[in-house]
């Protein structure tokens, strides 16, 4: 070694308190953006927030409204998305938990399951859009909950499998002592026992899916006025804010950063429940 | 563990996939078709039942993805016919005329990821080790919710964010710094060229990276967690540095899984959507500079797929989104194959 052993020693110190010190920066960076966001949206969302937004649809241009319709909308689509998803995700992640372990069919599942989780959220939407709105000949909220739930569907079922493989098969082996059909073991111990890890999944699968905007574009599209009808072009929040902060009208401009708040805030609150309970869980 | 679990869902595919808790138990009763406990007759056909149904959702899933697949192949098979390998080498995109080439947004995709991942890993590498060997335990949690929440956060508000906040800020300040202090170096210097616009391929470059950041920290913090924590300590005990202890110890025992985990952020940022057509400014073009406006696949299908009018048109959009799909299979399938290697070196461990 060419240095001394002075000079060596504090050379170590100096990489590690710049490699210390970067990360140190690295952390604050990533703080920094989330303290920045929240900011700009209490900031320019806040102050259009009241009763007007809750109880209007959305207005035409330099008119007043709120996005009541939206709202709604969005509630029934998110909600419809979950409902469909969620049984068909418990099962199928049941079946690789319970009957799957060294089957081929449940390893190709799996991993066919990663590439829906990973697929980006358009190419849901498209194949959504060619799968039914070109059949049905338009748009319509049933199209829009359908990619919905297939973005949903592989984080329950992954959660699902991996929650009920967390349950020590001494359980099952118990119930089946006691005379128990498997089917009753899975539905009336595993899911009991697996039951707060399943639901965290699907509230954090909901809050992902209730700002998804990219697999509405070509299924829900949208719709300015009331509407509850879910053979049609449905309202819908994300769609909304994307409409109205590209346009030019301040009043629009105005409701979609309300609407960022309204999504955003909901959003995290979702994620912060989902932690409690599993926290709760595991006290 | 505070694994976000969103996050944690996508890591998952990282971890262990196969082999289920290990256990020195037969495999529970039901795995040999429902036969193990022999009740009643009922109770053996709720037994068959039950599985079927499992199965039949299980088959539901590879029937959706393997729909998936089959309408994008069919869709784009038009598109692919006409301009064959032409498709993804021209750069021509052109509704009127009814040339379609994928280059640009081909280019744009890939250029905007390569940001994303130059920026977000090491800002990401720094977070994990914060949060594993720097920060006390009360601020652990804190520090791992906090960045947990920023994947939360929908795509979309990261678009109007960057549009309207980030992108003026960008412009006024960070931009001409660097076309002064970087325009002049060679090579380097023209990628930031050009009017400082705040929209562009830089800026949605960046903004992905703050996107795919949580993803990628919560990947790195869990597999730094798996390092024995004798290894470490032995490595301390020698003397080192906390620095060294990271870069010399816990990153080689871990290289793989960190690669991993730069995957699945790769993924992320191949296929994100609303952000990046907020700020990219969609045009259809390549240029060397990243201060210039581009565009990205999935920001051509948002803008244009509803719009296509020609049979032609919309198989093109369908064939670049068959280019995405592959493109991020590809990635999956490449951090499957790591995790596997890092499984097969521990099974030799041990």
């Amino acid at each position: 070694m060419a240095f001394p052993t002075l000079n060596l020693y504090t050379r170590r110190k100096a990489a590690n308190l710049a490699g210390l010190t970067f990360s140190i920066l690295a952390t604050l960076f990533g703080l920094f953006w989330l303290t920045w966001l929240l900011w700009t949206l209490f900031h320019n969302g806040l102050q259009w927030i009241g009763p007007r937004l809750f109880r209007e649809s959305t207005p035409p241009p330099g008119a007043n409204g709120g996005l009541a319709n939206a709202i709604v909308g969005s509630l029934i689509l998110t909600v419809a998305g979950v409902a469909m998803g969620t049984p068909a995700g418990v099962l199928a992640g049941t079946y690789l938990a319970e009957y799957g372990r060294g089957s081929r069919l449940a390893a190709i599942v799996r991993f066919v399951n990663d590439i829906l989780l990973s697929a980006p959220s358009i190419i849901i939407g498209v194949f959504v859009y060619a799968l039914i709105v070109l059949r049905a000949g338009h748009f319509s909220g049933w199209a829009g909950a359908v990619a919905l739930a297939l973005i949903i569907l592989p984080v329950v079922v992954r959660t699902t499998e991996n929650m009920m493989r967390l349950v020590p098969d001494a359980l099952r082996e118990a119930a089946a002592a006691l005379g128990a059909p498997s089917w009753k073991t899975t539905v009336k111990v595993v899911y009991r026992s697996a039951l707060p890890g399943i639901m965290t999944g699907v509230l954090l699968g909901t809050a992902r899916i209730s700002g998804e905007t990219a697999p509405l574009l070509f299924t829900a599209l949208n719709n300015q006025f009331w509407s509850t009808d879910m053979t049609r072009p449905f309202p819908n929040l994300p769609a909304v804010i994307f409409q109205f902060a590209m346009s030019p009208y301040e009043d629009w401009q105005h409701l979609a950063w309300a609407g960022a708040l309204l999504i955003t805030v909901t959003i995290l609150l979702i994620n912060i429940v989902a932690r409690l309970i599993l926290r709760r869980t595991r006290t | 563990m505070a694994a976000s679990q969103q996050a944690a869902q996508e890591a998952a595919i990282l971890r262990d996939e196969g082999e289920g808790p290990t256990s020195t138990v037969p495999p529970p009763p039901g795995s040999e078709g429902g036969a193990v406990p022999k009740g009643t007759g009922d109770s053996s056909l709720g037994d068959r039942a039950f599985r079927g149904l499992t199965q039949l959702f299980a088959a539901l899933v590879l029937a959706s993805v393997i729909g998936m697949l089959f309408v994008l192949v069919t869709g784009a098979w038009p598109a692919l016919r006409t301009f064959g390998f032409k498709f993804l080498g021209s750069k021509e995109w052109n509704p009127v005329t009814n040339q379609f080439g994928a280059l640009a947004p081909l280019y744009g995709t890939v250029v905007t990821s390569v940001i994303a991942l130059l920026v977000g890993v090491p800002v990401s590498f720094g977070i994990a080790l914060v949060i594993t060997e720097l920060a006390p335990r009360w601020l652990k949690r804190p520090i791992g919710v906090a960045i947990e929440l920023l994947a939360a956060i929908p795509s979309i508000i990261y678009g109007m964010w960057g549009l309207f906040v980030f992108a003026p800020v960008f412009s006024a300040h960070l931009q001409p710094w660097l076309t002064e202090h970087l325009g002049p170096l060679p090579l380097i210097g023209r990628l930031f060229e050009g009017p400082p616009m705040g929209i562009g391929m830089l800026t949605a470059g960046l903004i992905l990276a703050i996107m795919i950041i949580p993803f990628m920290a919560a990947v790195m913090r869990d597999v730094f967690e798996t390092v024995p924590a004798a290894l470490r300590e032995s490595a301390y005990a020698l003397g080192a540095t906390t620095w060294e202890v990271v870069w010399k110890v816990v990153l080689p025992y871990t290289r793989v899984g960190v690669i991993g985990g730069v995957m699945l952020g790769l993924g992320r940022a191949l296929g994100e959507t609303m952000a990046v057509t907020f700020v990219i400014g969609n045009a259809h073009d390549i240029n060397l500079s990243l201060f210039m406006p581009g565009n990205t696949i999935s920001s051509t299908l948002a803008n244009e797929f509803t719009e296509a009018v020609t049979p032609l048109y919309t198989s093109s959009l369908l064939a670049l989104a068959l280019v995405l799909f592959v493109l991020t299979l590809v990635v999956l399938i490449i951090a499957r194959l790591m995790l596997m290697r890092l499984r097969a070196r521990e099974g030799e461990r041990t």
